[in-house]
């Protein structure tokens, strides 16, 4: 099979700064990757440069088989490759509601609709709703969402990525910030998703234990290269991994 | 519920609104009052573009007068050179709409790209442009002087006129709106909020604002043809920054992103404004007039910076809740 996902050599550079560098990867269709590294380690940076935000020094990106590098984030979103932000990135005086229907219009491909009526696209309200209630936000559907606590933030962050439905979904530490008793829900909307089997998920999380039971394969980083990629139990053996990463060196302040 | 009757009471208020309009001119028999009431309507369609830049998309234009400045030209050129029919202000309308479609266009394309304060910046030099093309081609625009031209016989009668613009403002305002509530304006807004995001959701920027800028240039374009009409007259003034910054003022005393906070602010402005040019003749300083708008500016943006439908809101949100 050919992998979904895929770079090479992928490097960025600021200034004589580099986190991340040669950076290879193949991602298989509907596997379930999870990144773990220190803070700082690139990891978010990994995503940028796979989602397009920021554009490689060196090194390509293969999207099922098509060399993505070049293209906006726009036209990577419209070829399946959706992801969510460690920061939550979302419209503040817009309701949470307007939020998750921005990105089910996106998803229905309705781009250009000048004077249509409202009436006319209501399924994507029912279906932003449906959304909202499946991360456990439906009663604030109505509120503005900068008047969310930061977790619930989290939530609509992972609706609106839900939303639109990408075959590729990139989540960066959704259960940051979120209190502890909301965490194992969330965490559940996560493994349903996966259960579901037609997406392919790559997962930052420090939360390591949590995520260890439904990773397929687990990638460290480490001063932005990657460290190893493996099975979760054969990284939990390795030796490297534990010296460099889960010995002392890995950080749980965030 | 609640939804549906607080919509159906503020449709009853425009619905009121309307009404009274409409019965203006059979009350008031003072032609000023009238005019007043005209140009009231043309500027409200002239901020409410501007409020497609600055309130749905976030853009911010120092030079939206030149849509203004096209249109009277254009629709007051047709009616000196061509002749004063009916046909030919409708021939000049269609012309008016293929112009600033054209130089919408092509400023979005050319300047959307640009961080917000270069685009500022762009578009005060373009209409600056503008402003030295219409002085200099003499031929044409009779320079800085201008000139005075004959309107189609349907729309001389400073009652007629009146309707006409009436009906102008509303069919513009349903048009507009509809254009916002579309799924189209929705991206425009999330634009305004966050363009990174809204790009990662899969919309192209560039796309929306050029949009954004054509919709709002051709509604001006139209407005500053309407406006030609009211005065018979046409000179260089149209497109000076002052036309633009009296849609910035209008936009945001009545409350930015809301269409409706346009029409209140066009009317506010201007009828304080006629109000300052009557008090000139006790003292000069009313004369002034711009000192007191900057004043009103200042503290609007300081006290409301939400304007006038935005406290409004307000209000109507603690009310709803105490
Ligand atoms: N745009 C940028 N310009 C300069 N340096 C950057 C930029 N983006 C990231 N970096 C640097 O890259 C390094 C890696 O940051 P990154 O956010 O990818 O780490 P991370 O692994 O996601 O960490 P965390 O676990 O804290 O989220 C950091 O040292 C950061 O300062
Ligand atoms: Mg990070």
């Amino acid at each position: 099979m050919q992998p979904i996902l895929q770079t090479e050599g992928l490097t960025i550079a600021f200034g004589g700064h580099k986190p991340v560098q040669d950076v290879s990867l193949n991602v298989m269709p509907h596997t379930f990757t999870s990144i773990i590294g220190p803070n700082g380690a690139g990891k978010t940076t990994l995503f940028n440069l796979l989602s397009g935000q920021l554009k490689p020094t060196e090194g390509k990106v293969w999207l099922k088989g098509k060399d993505i590098t070049h293209l906006s984030v726009a036209k990577r979103t419209r070829l399946g490759l959706g992801r969510s932000f460690q920061i939550t990135n979302v419209f503040p005086s817009l309701t949470v509601l307007e939020n998750v229907r921005l990105a089910v219009q996106a998803q229905a491909g309705v781009y250009y609709s000048l004077f249509a009526s409202p009436k006319k696209h209501a399924h994507f309200e029912k279906r932003a709703i449906e959304l909202l209630e499946t991360v456990l936000l439906g009663a604030k559907a109505d509120s503005l969402a900068k008047n969310l606590a930061h977790g619930e933030k989290r939530k609509l962050e992972i609706a609106m990525l839900l939303a639109l439905e990408t075959e590729v979904l990139l989540l960066d530490e959704p259960t940051a910030g979120m209190s502890l008793e909301e965490v194992p829900s969330i965490l559940e909307v996560i493994r349903r998703i996966k259960e579901e089997g037609n997406r392919t998920i790559l997962l930052i999380e420090h939360k390591m234990d949590m995520v260890l039971s439904f990773s397929d394969r687990l990638l460290v980083l480490f001063n932005g290269r990657l460290l190893a990629e493996d099975t979760p139990e054969n990284i939990m053996k390795s030796e490297l991994v534990q010296t460099a990463y889960l010995g002392g060196l890995y950080d749980d302040a965030s | 519920m609640m939804l549906t009757r607080r919509l159906a009471s503020s449709r009853w208020w425009i619905g009121l609104v309307v009404l009274l309009l409409i019965g203006f001119p059979f009350v008031s028999d003072s032609r000023g009052a009238l005019i007043l009431m005209t140009q009231i309507f043309i500027y409200a369609v002239f901020a409410m573009s501007y409020d497609i830049l600055l309130g749905y998309t976030g853009i911010i234009s120092f030079g939206h007068a030149m849509f203004f400045g096209i249109g009277a030209y254009t629709t007051a050129i047709f009616l000196h050179r061509w002749d004063h029919s009916l046909l030919s202000f409708l021939v000049s309308l269609l012309a008016v709409l293929v112009l600033t479609g054209i130089v919408s266009y092509l400023i979005g394309v050319m300047t959307l790209r640009l961080k917000s304060h270069f685009y500022a910046m762009l578009t005060l030099a373009i209409a600056g442009l503008f402003l030295v093309l219409a002085e200099k081609w003499r031929d044409v625009t009779k320079g800085s002087d201008g000139f005075t031209f004959y309107i189609p016989d349907l729309l001389k009668d400073r009652t007629s006129l009146y309707f006409v613009a009436l009906a102008f403002m509303i069919i513009m305002f349903f048009l507009l709106k509809r254009f916002t509530d579309s799924p189209t304006g929705k991206v425009l807004q999330a634009i305004r909020e966050n363009e990174q995001r809204t790009e990662s959701l899969g919309y192209q920027i560039l796309h929306y604002k050029i949009i954004a800028s054509m919709v709002a240039g051709l509604a001006a374009g139209l407005s500053g043809s309407m406006y030609a009409i009211t005065l018979r007259f046409v000179n260089t003034a149209v497109f000076g920054t002052n036309v633009t910054l009296d849609a910035l003022l209008m936009t945001i005393i009545g409350g930015v992103g809301t269409l409706f906070g346009s029409m209140l602010g066009s009317a506010l402005i201007l009828l304080v404004h006629a109000g300052l040019t009557d008090l000139a003749k006790i003292h000069w300083i009313f004369e002034r007039w711009m000192i007191f708008f900057g004043a009103i500016y200042i503290l609007a943006v300081m006290f409301f910076p939400q304007g006038i439908v935005g406290m409004f809101r307000q209000w109507r949100a603690k009310w709803n809740k105490g």
